[in-house]
């Protein structure tokens, strides 16, 4: 009982399943999950579905923060992301062929990898504070998005690309099942091979890391590139979703969201240990937050303050010296009493 | 070798941004001479597609006009703003006309202009200045109005039915004035029936994205709602996307009301899945040319003046979509 209640991911999943009851009272038959036109429809459907861009930018984001770094970029990068698919998409004379839209993924999944390159580049190459590094691209990439889509909002009609946002297979959302993929394979990488005890050493020392033989720079360029296709991954399910890109809105300020959710998640921003599944559990709890407000019905001008107040009730929470402070003041209160 | 090469590119991009400054001198000496109409228009940016059409109106009606005009892109920033207008000051262009990025902050920079004897007109947006001599007129769109239009369609929508009506809404950005005077503006209209009923209200923030993931929470909380109200037609398409998913018709079994009449927003109105969209026009540069003219010219003009705007049904939206600009 005891190792449950320490275990890290303890306290994220009590606030997930408090949310999530706590919708049943002004929601009834909130996690009922039935099936509609051949696919699950419910608001647990809902919530995993619309939880799945940050779900990717938050792994990617992880492993970044793994190696004591951060990326700020990742919002922007979505936006590019999309902006370059729904662009391609939008000058095919048949918007419905497979193949152009496949083209179009490529192109943005490459130009994704691009820009982690250059974020790595950064800071692995040159040297600049991730934290500087990427601020670049998080301010320059939001005008390349802006460029791209010529400061408008470009639609698509193209059925094949609605798939990987908004479409399903065998019931399940197909964005779901990307993410889950997508995660699952990160997660055998990193746990199955000495990867992620490499990036986690690089975090935790870079220096003491070189000297023991690791190429600290391969690792921490590594990171930034999986962190830019992660987004990118991200914006395509992102602007699919609604069949748009909108390159001033697309990934707006989703970096905040993700490193909250990689740190709901147990993983330190000093670098070092991290924890994939926790990155997740974050995500859906964030998520399940949003969905929470609009089924309760919270004020629109105190949503933010309703957020707050959860935020920091978790992370007080997980936070060991404050239970720990929390629980010898109610023993010494027993004892005086 | 790396620090050279970037002190070297960087006192380059310093010498071309000298050269820039004296080209914008030089120019402002000629502006005035030629008897031709000279107007600085600072921007708020290029963020939506409503406000790229904004600037292309002005840009059209100025050169119509045969008014020179001197442009600027704030990106969004009011210190840019400010800059530009005291560039403008410094160029004595003959007025000056700007859309304000945030309310507060502007008496220094408009009593200068003031000062310099160079009317101001603010266009789309207002400022919160107690000195209204501080500017000569305020052109844009009333949003309380544009509320009430929404609501009075509704109300004739569902005239002579008794049955409770359930509205959703989807506000814009909280605390933007479009977002809570499109709320106040359709609440006052409804109000007068107890019949019409907002079950829901949430911010969608003026996005697609939003619209949908909340128009999603909505129709999984609420079984019964009869129409949505959306504050932009972006949040409206998203919401549109959600009904779909959800089984239902958008437009027969929700009927869903949009401010704005974007392009994208006009062909969902002509295709049956939006019923009615309350205009919040962009295109107010040739009023503001002529505003221009008769500021400069000493007549007096109304401290308030509204852009020319329409609402549209479905058969109307069809008709005019063809040569919908923007």
């Amino acid at each position: 009982m005891k190792a449950v209640v320490r275990h890290r991911l303890f306290w994220p999943a009590v606030m997930l399943v408090v949310l999530l009851i706590g919708n049943t009272f002004y929601s009834p038959s909130f996690l009922k999950v039935t099936l509609r036109d051949g696919h699950f429809y419910g608001s647990l459907v809902d919530i995993l579905r619309s939880a799945t861009p940050l779900a990717l930018v938050a792994l990617g984001m992880t492993v970044v923060i793994a190696t004591a770094g951060i990326d700020l970029s990742v919002g922007s990068v979505m936006a590019i992301s999309g902006a370059t698919a729904c662009l391609w998409i939008s000058e095919l004379g048949d918007q419905n062929a497979v193949g152009g839209v496949l083209v179009a993924v490529a192109l943005a999944l490459l130009l994704s990898l691009v820009l982690g390159v250059w974020n790595g580049f950064l800071v692995a190459a040159i040297g600049i504070q991730p934290i500087i590094a990427t601020l670049i691209l998080m301010v320059a990439g939001r005008g390349i998005a802006q460029l791209i889509t010529g400061g408008q909002i470009i639609t698509v009609n193209s059925s094949p690309y609605k798939v990987i946002g908004a479409g399903y297979a065998l019931a399940i959302p197909v964005s779901v099942i990307i993410v889950a993929v997508f995660v699952a394979v990160a997660a055998v990488l990193v746990r199955r091979s000495a990867l992620g005890l490499l990036v986690e050493s690089v975090g935790g020392n870079p220096t003491a890391s070189r000297l023991a033989g690791i190429k600290s720079a391969r690792y921490i360029w590594i990171a930034y590139v999986f962190a830019g296709l992660c987004a990118g991954i991200a914006g395509l399910i992102f602007s699919s979703n609604v069949s748009s890109a909108d390159g001033n809105n697309a990934g707006n300020l989703i970096e905040l969201d993700a490193i909250l959710a990689v740190v709901i998640g147990g993983t330190a921003l000093t670098g070092g240990r991290f924890s994939i599944a926790g990155s997740i559990l974050g995500a859906v709890v964030i998520k399940t937050l949003d969905i929470t407000i609009y089924t309760v019905g919270v004020p629109t001008s105190s949503t933010l303050l309703f957020k707050a107040i959860v935020v920091i009730a978790l992370c007080l929470a997980q936070s060991p010296a404050f239970r720990a402070k929390f629980a010898r003041r109610r023993s010494a209160a027993e004892a005086t009493a | 070798m790396f620090r050279k090469v970037a002190t070297a590119a960087l006192g380059g991009l310093l010498v071309a941004a000298a050269l820039t400054a004296c080209g914008g001198a030089d120019e402002s000496g000629s502006g005035n001479d030629d008897g031709k109409l000279t107007m600085g228009f600072a921007q708020v940016g290029a963020e939506s597609g409503w406000r790229t059409a904004n600037t292309k109106s002005v840009q059209e009606a100025a050169a119509a006009a045969g008014i020179e005009l001197k442009f600027s892109d704030a990106q969004q920033k009011q210190e840019n703003q400010i800059k530009a207008i005291r560039s403008y000051i410094a160029q004595k262009v003959d007025v000056i006309a700007f859309s304000p990025v945030v309310e507060t902050g502007w008496d220094q920079v408009l009593k200068e202009a003031k000062d310099a004897k160079i009317p101001v007109i603010l266009t789309d947006r207002a400022v919160d200045s107690k000195d209204t001599s501080l500017y000569k007129t305020f052109i844009g769109s009333d949003f309380v109005l544009e509320g009430k239009k929404a609501g009075e369609w509704l109300v004739k929508e569902y005239q002579g039915k008794s049955d409770t009506v359930n509205i959703v809404e989807l506000q814009g950005t909280t605390g933007s004035a479009p977002a809570n005077d499109r709320k106040s503006g359709f609440a006052d209209v409804i109000k007068a029936d107890p019949k019409f009923k907002v079950i829901a209200s949430q911010t969608g923030e003026f996005t697609r994205a939003k619209g949908k993931e909340v128009m999603e929470a909505f129709l999984k909380a609420n079984p019964k709602i009869d129409v949505l109200y959306a504050h932009n037609d972006d949040m409206g398409l998203g919401a549109i996307e959600a009904i779909e998913a959800a089984g239902k018709k958008p437009g027969v079994d929700i009927k869903i009301i949009t401010v704005d009449a974007v392009k994208d927003g006009m062909t969902a109105l002509a295709a049956g899945k939006i019923n009615f969209i309350v205009e919040c026009s962009p295109l107010l540069g040739p009023q503001l040319m002529d505003l221009a003219k008769k500021v400069v010219a000493g007549e007096t003009v109304p401290q308030r003046v509204l852009t020319e705007e329409t609402t549209f049904t479905p058969e109307q939206a069809k008709a005019v979509l063809p040569e919908r600009k923007y």
